[in-house]
């Protein structure tokens, strides 16, 4: 059980970042964290801890003050603009709390989109969108427009978009935030599935009892990393920090 | 997690060398995908996206239609002309070198009816005098109506019918009896020919035989009352010399022809003989017509930047409306010139379907108009191929600041929930 955590696909190293306002806010303040290939953890802490900050940081949204940031081993500061979306669109997943689907497109098209920018041809989008709606249990639903699912199916539906170019991590932003709690108990169940299908995924989340869930839980408070879950349990087996 | 595993390891042994080469290459849209996604975004607000295509299809149309319709006008003015021949030339007397009105021979137009490539010859002379309804007209009201001696083959000779009874022949030529030019029947108030029907010229009645039909190539006998030469100079004090002298020739020798005329109806004097050719005149006449053009067409650019300003709005509001969609996209892996490129797209597109609309109005307007005047109808190149890269220019102006700015905003701040 040790290979899927062999190699690091995130790896950001005192990683700073700094709102110029008056007085400046420090969002990120020297924070360490590396997630391998094959895990799932969750950030969690409360709001204004800089879960947000750290998310864009790490889905290359946004770049750190100082300190490194490396996905795939690629470090982000050698990277151009156009080579970070490029970086996006092939190797980072994301999910919102809003889902953000477009309306007057079918489910099916919106998992499509998941592979806009990465250079696939039009059929093959689709095959590969039909594929991911199976593996989130939505096959059924790819002829029907977002509104007409529910919001659950939604989050689903936005799971398989973030999951269709199959990256080499999934970045989910309050994956449960919208939803009411058994529907966010049964996302939190179709991540772990993903999960052990091979998905490597972060949840960022408020939700203690989201987080509980999950085989990893790094902690925010103000900026910092205050605890990690796996850091206590390094010397120990990996079999018990999973469920 | 196989995939990308060897290629990270092979990465981690030497980063720095790895990552400063463009590892992961940019993709550009293809057509097709680039057209459906500008294509989601119009649909999600149809009603918005079809009132601001309105203003360019206003503007567009009206440019199509001015432009249609003058060459329409043009066309069928010319294929009246060509129906009419352009084979006419028509002499005048002019003015003498001190300014007085010239006169020609009497003997001119036997003189030029004897011109080889000459068909036919009509003549009409000037009589003093003045035309009224009855004698009780107030003697002012001359209507500004002329009476003209007039041979008995002119209706033939300028090309114009005689719409009601007959024209004058041998016997009433020398009688009180007279035609009337299309706008002289009109002011007269004479539309049908009553037996006994006469009217006041000059202080005598003359009886009215028939009525002439709008002449095209010779308008100054529409508004004449034709009479005989031997009834004017008979009745009404006429001295018999010819003032103008139409001509028909063969239409290969027009020039020819042209070039002798002066010299053939006055050889003493050929320069106090004016020749013009009316379907000439003409032509230039359509020409110069189109001139007029430019107000309507002036309208219509006016319309046409109003449209713009439209498409703008609508473009400047859709961007801010659509922060998130701009924010996903880029999370998706869209760099900035993939949303600069959508919504500049965007914008051309609900401005060319403005203008192919238009286009599509300006050609039904120009064709209804035309069928009904009679004309073929003409739509040149310049106005439907004008109004559609009027269109596309205007589109890509109008989305161009908006498209910078969506592209300029930062992913971070799109995707912020408010």
């Amino acid at each position: 059980m040790t290979a899927p955590f062999s190699w690091p696909v995130l790896e950001m190293a005192s990683v700073v970042k700094v709102y110029a306002s008056d007085p400046p806010v420090v969002a990120l303040d020297h924070v360490d964290l590396t997630v391998r290939g094959g895990e799932l953890l969750a950030i969690v802490g409360p709001s204004g801890s800089g879960k947000t900050t750290l998310l864009h940081v790490m889905g290359t949204l946004d770049r750190p003050t100082s300190g490194s940031v490396r996905i795939t081993g690629l470090d982000v500061e050698l990277m151009s603009e156009r080579q970070l979306a490029a970086l996006r669109a092939t190797r980072i997943g994301f999910v919102f709390q809003n889902f953000y689907l477009a309306e007057h497109e079918s489910v099916l098209e919106n998992v499509a989109d998941g592979l806009l920018y990465s250079g696939v041809g039009t059929a093959d989008r689709r095959r590969a969108a039909a594929e991911a709606l199976e593996r989130v249990g939505l096959a059924h639903r790819a002829r029907f427009d977002p509104t007409r699912i529910s919001g659950g199916e939604r989050q689903r539906v936005a799971i398989a978009r973030a999951l269709v170019g199959r990256p080499a991590i999934v970045l989910a932003d309050e994956p449960t935030g919208n939803l009411d709690s058994a529907t966010g108990i049964s996302i939190v169940a179709l991540l772990e599935e993903l999960n052990e299908a091979g998905a490597t995924i972060v949840v960022i989340t408020h939700d203690q009892s989201v987080a509980g869930r999950l085989p990893r839980q790094v902690r925010m408070l103000d900026g910092r990393i205050v605890a990690d879950s796996i850091a206590l349990a390094a010397s120990d087996a990996r079999g018990n920090s999973h469920r | 997690m196989t995939p990308p595993a060897t290629e990270v390891l092979a990465t981690r042994e030497r980063p720095v060398a790895a990552a400063a080469r463009p590892v992961v290459e940019v993709r550009r849209l293809q057509p097709s995908t680039l057209f459906r996604v500008a294509a989601l975004g119009l649909r999600t607000r149809k009603l918005r996206a079809a009132l601001s295509a309105l203003g360019i299809a206003i503007g567009v149309a009206a440019i199509v239609a001015v432009l249609g319709l003058s060459a329409s006008s043009k066309a069928g003015l010319l294929a009246e002309i060509n129906r009419l021949g352009t084979n006419l030339l028509v002499v005048t007397n002019g003015q003498t070198l001190f300014g007085h009105t010239a006169e020609l021979p009497e003997q001119a137009p036997a003189m030029i009816a004897r011109i080889g490539p000459v068909t036919q010859t009509s003549y009409t002379g000037t009589v003093t005098g003045d035309v009224y309804r009855s004698p009780l007209v107030n003697p002012i009201t001359t209507n500004g109506l002329g009476i003209e001696a007039a041979s008995l083959g002119l209706p033939r000779t300028v090309g114009a019918k005689v719409k009601k009874g007959t024209y004058l022949n041998a016997a009433t030529a020398s009688q009180p009896v007279c035609v009337l030019g299309a706008v002289a029947a009109q002011r007269l108030g004479i539309d049908h020919i009553y037996p006994g029907e006469r009217i006041w010229l000059d202080g005598q009645w003359f009886y009215v035989t028939g009525i002439l039909s709008p002449s095209v190539l010779a308008p100054q006998i529409d508004t004449s009352v034709l009479v005989g030469f031997k009834a004017a100079e008979t009745y009404l004090q006429f001295d018999g010399h010819p003032s103008t002298i139409y001509v028909r020739a063969y239409t290969t020798q027009v020039t020819a022809v042209h070039a002798v005329l002066a010299d053939t109806a006055n050889p003493q004097a050929p320069n106090d003989v004016d020749v013009s050719e009316p379907s000439a005149a003409l032509v230039a006449q359509a020409d110069a017509k189109s001139a007029l053009n430019g107000l309507f067409l002036g309208l219509g650019a006016v319309a046409l930047l109003i449209g713009a300003v439209g498409v703008a709005n609508i473009m400047v509001i859709s961007v801010l409306e659509r922060r998130s969609e701009i924010g996903l996209r880029r999370a998706l892996g869209a760099t900035r010139s993939h949303i600069r490129i959508q919504f500049l797209t965007e914008a051309a597109m609900l401005s060319v379907l403005g203008g192919m609309v238009g286009i599509a109005a300006g050609v039904v307007a120009t064709a209804t108009y035309a069928t009904a005047k009679g004309w073929a109808i003409v739509v040149p190149s310049l106005a439907w191929g004008g109004g559609f890269g009027a269109a596309l220019v205007i589109g890509l102006i109008a989305g161009l600041i908006p498209a910078l700015r969506a592209a300029r905003m930062p992913p971070t701040e799109a995707l912020r929930t408010v």
